[in-house]
């Protein structure tokens, strides 16, 4: 993680002037904004040196705005509807029909937990084929009362364990990427804070992807990839370096379409403004999406992911 | 990711080896050394215990389609290495490598042919190059035979040996599964029949997208059927396994497949399920 005890210590310093001034009668105005000029531009320094191995760490920072607060925040209304109607539920793996100014949207998000116990029950966002077929089934109904579907990506991945196996996981994202690229309504993907592999793309393939400045969006962890390929999981920052995994190089290759900017240190120094930039730029991609027609929405979407990432036809080769 | 199981059960990276210039094959399950040319002769079963060596994509290709029925229709793509990745070694060293040792492009061959007089388009992978990994080759070579298998008419079977996506594609690799899924929607506009073999291994994210979707689907006996290997699962979890974990008959009491055949019968069940599919129209 970046080193951050400088900018821990100026704000400790602020926190205590500012209740020096409140209990003391004291007027340390003048001290506290000169502070927080600097507490600012350290930030904005750190922020500008930041290596991708760093982006990955603020996309996992425990305080970073979670699904299900950060949709309370966008929506004006949140009507959260629960379980696969199969037999199960998944609390990592969230949605239902909300008012963001004044439009219906379907939202259908990643859960990570706010509190240690919450996280305990998600398993730190990590979905189970209850979550996935739930998001199956809201989708129905988002194609059924005509509400574009946008989605909220937060996971490490998909949760492997026994019994995610034994009601296969597998199929599950299989079928939530199929029943995506199908919708008869406009779609769009934030990836909002880590984008994991197989459990992301299950609700990634939309008309718009949208990435948070912050956050990444990969094949495989980088410690993953480290343990893989370097055989050493102490090269994690460098494999996270060679899997392009931030907003930036996602832009670069075609996959996002949009950055939407984070407060300077982060989503977390300042939740209220990371919903304001989010709900504008939803706002933005769903007029724009809404005025296609269905047909051409459909082609181009067809287009985009046929032709996502295509290898070296032999007529290139030289 | 290209991974495999070794003789203790757990999974390790595939390396890969200049096993085709070797006379002899150890046997994963008993360990036992067989003569590569006895293989030919037993439909590379392992004489000992019965275990199933792996087929190449060529050997899988002859045992299905009919004798001169079979003509290629492999695009011949290759990796543009869009991340210029560099881990140990450089991606594009293990692409040249596996291209040598295979002597195949990628992880995948597609054609045509006919099965017992019913035409089909077929696309098999081969888990020897780089563990079967889906990356843009094996996505676009996919597409390209969906779409015109689509378009003809022509029943689409895919053959799994696949480890997952292709790590050293990173993000790029993942968007082949979107590809491949948005094409499979295609079939079903066209009311192609799809139908999927599972042989080992068939994991990660090509389990996770086109190959979970077929109207059909047959695991091989000894195949592996599974989102995440086991180790991660153990890791992650703490869970211990079953014994049989992951096996064709797991999935088969799990519900993820239609049918467990014997390498033998593979064929057979393919002309069944063709024949009944298309109602035997042929062409």
């Amino acid at each position: 993680m970046v080193d951050d005890s400088s900018i821990r210590a100026l704000e400790d310093k602020v926190a205590e002037l500012r209740q020096m001034m409140e209990t003391g009668d004291v007027d340390l105005r003048e001290e506290i904004t000169l502070l927080e000029k600097k507490l600012f531009s350290l930030r904005r320094e750190q922020y500008a040196r930041m290596s991708d191995w760093d982006r990955v760490k603020l996309a996992r920072h425990p305080e970073r705005p979670r699904g299900l607060p950060l949709v309370e925040a966008l929506a004006e209304a949140f009507y959260e509807l629960r379980g696969d109607r199969m037999g199960g539920d998944d609390p990592a793996l969230r949605g239902g029909p909300a008012l963001v100014q004044g439009e219906r949207i379907m939202f259908l998000f990643h859960h990570r937990g706010s509190t240690p116990e919450e996280q305990r029950a998600c398993r730190f966002g990590m979905a189970t084929p209850q979550g996935y077929r739930k998001c199956l089934r809201l989708m129905d109904i988002a194609e059924r009362l005509h509400l574009p579907v946008v989605t909220l990506v937060d996971t490490p991945g998909a949760y492997p364990g026994l019994q995610s196996e034994e009601q296969n996981i597998a199929g599950a994202i299989a079928q939530c990427i199929s029943r995506m690229l199908a919708l008869n309504v406009p779609t769009v993907a934030v990836i909002l804070g880590e984008g994991g592999s197989g459990g992301a793309i299950a609700l990634g393939a939309a008309d718009r992807v949208l990435m948070m400045e912050n956050a990444t969006y990969s094949v495989i962890s980088p410690e993953g990839a480290a343990a893989i390929l370097w055989k050493d999981s102490s090269s994690a920052a460098q494999a996270a370096q060679a899997l392009r995994l931030t907003a930036p190089h996602l832009v670069e290759l075609g996959f996002a379409d949009q950055i939407i900017p984070e407060p300077v240190g982060g989503a977390h120094t300042d939740p209220d403004k990371t919903a304001d930039e989010l709900r504008s730029a939803l706002g933005e991609h769903l007029r724009a999406l809404s005025s296609s027609s269905l047909d051409e929405l459909k082609a181009l979407r067809y287009k985009r992911y046929r032709n996502a990432g295509s290898a070296r036809k032999p007529a290139d080769q030289t | 990711m290209p991974i495999r199981r070794d003789n203790r059960g757990r999974y390790v990276e595939v390396e890969p080896r200049r096993a085709e210039e070797t006379a002899w094959l150890r046997c994963r399950e008993c360990g036992e050394l067989v003569f590569r040319r006895k293989l030919k002769e037993t439909n590379h079963i392992c004489p000992r215990c019965g275990a199933y060596f792996f087929l190449t994509a060529q050997e899988r290709i002859a045992s299905i389609v009919d004798q001169d029925s079979y003509t290629t229709l492999t695009a011949d793509y290759t990796s543009t290495d869009p991340l210029e990745f560099v881990d140990r070694r450089p991606y594009q060293e293990r692409l040249d490598e596996a291209q040598a040792i295979t002597g195949l492009n990628d992880a995948i061959l597609v054609g045509r042919g006919t099965l017992d007089g019913s035409p089909l388009l077929l696309a098999v992978m081969d888990f020897r190059f780089i563990g079967g990994s889906m990356g843009q080759v094996v996505g676009d070579e996919i597409a390209t035979a969906v779409e015109r298998s689509a378009e003809e008419h022509i029943p689409f079977v895919l053959v799994v040996a696949s480890g997952g996506a292709r790590v050293q594609e990173g993000i790029v690799s993942l968007m082949q599964m979107a590809k491949t899924v948005a094409t499979r929607n295609l079939l079903a506009e066209a009311g192609v029949p799809f139908i999927v073999v599972f042989t080992y291994p068939s994991s990660g994210g090509m389990l996770a997208s086109v190959a979970s979707l077929a109207d059909v689907t047959i695991a091989e006996q000894g195949a592996m059927i599974g989102f995440a290997g086991p180790r991660v699962i153990e890791k992650t979890t703490g869970e211990r396994l079953p014994a049989g974990f992951q096996t064709a008959t797991f999935a088969l009491e799990h519900g993820v497949v239609d049918q467990v055949v014997t390498r033998e019968s593979l064929r057979a069940e393919l002309a069944k399920a063709l024949h009944v599919l298309t109602g035997g129209a042929h062409g």
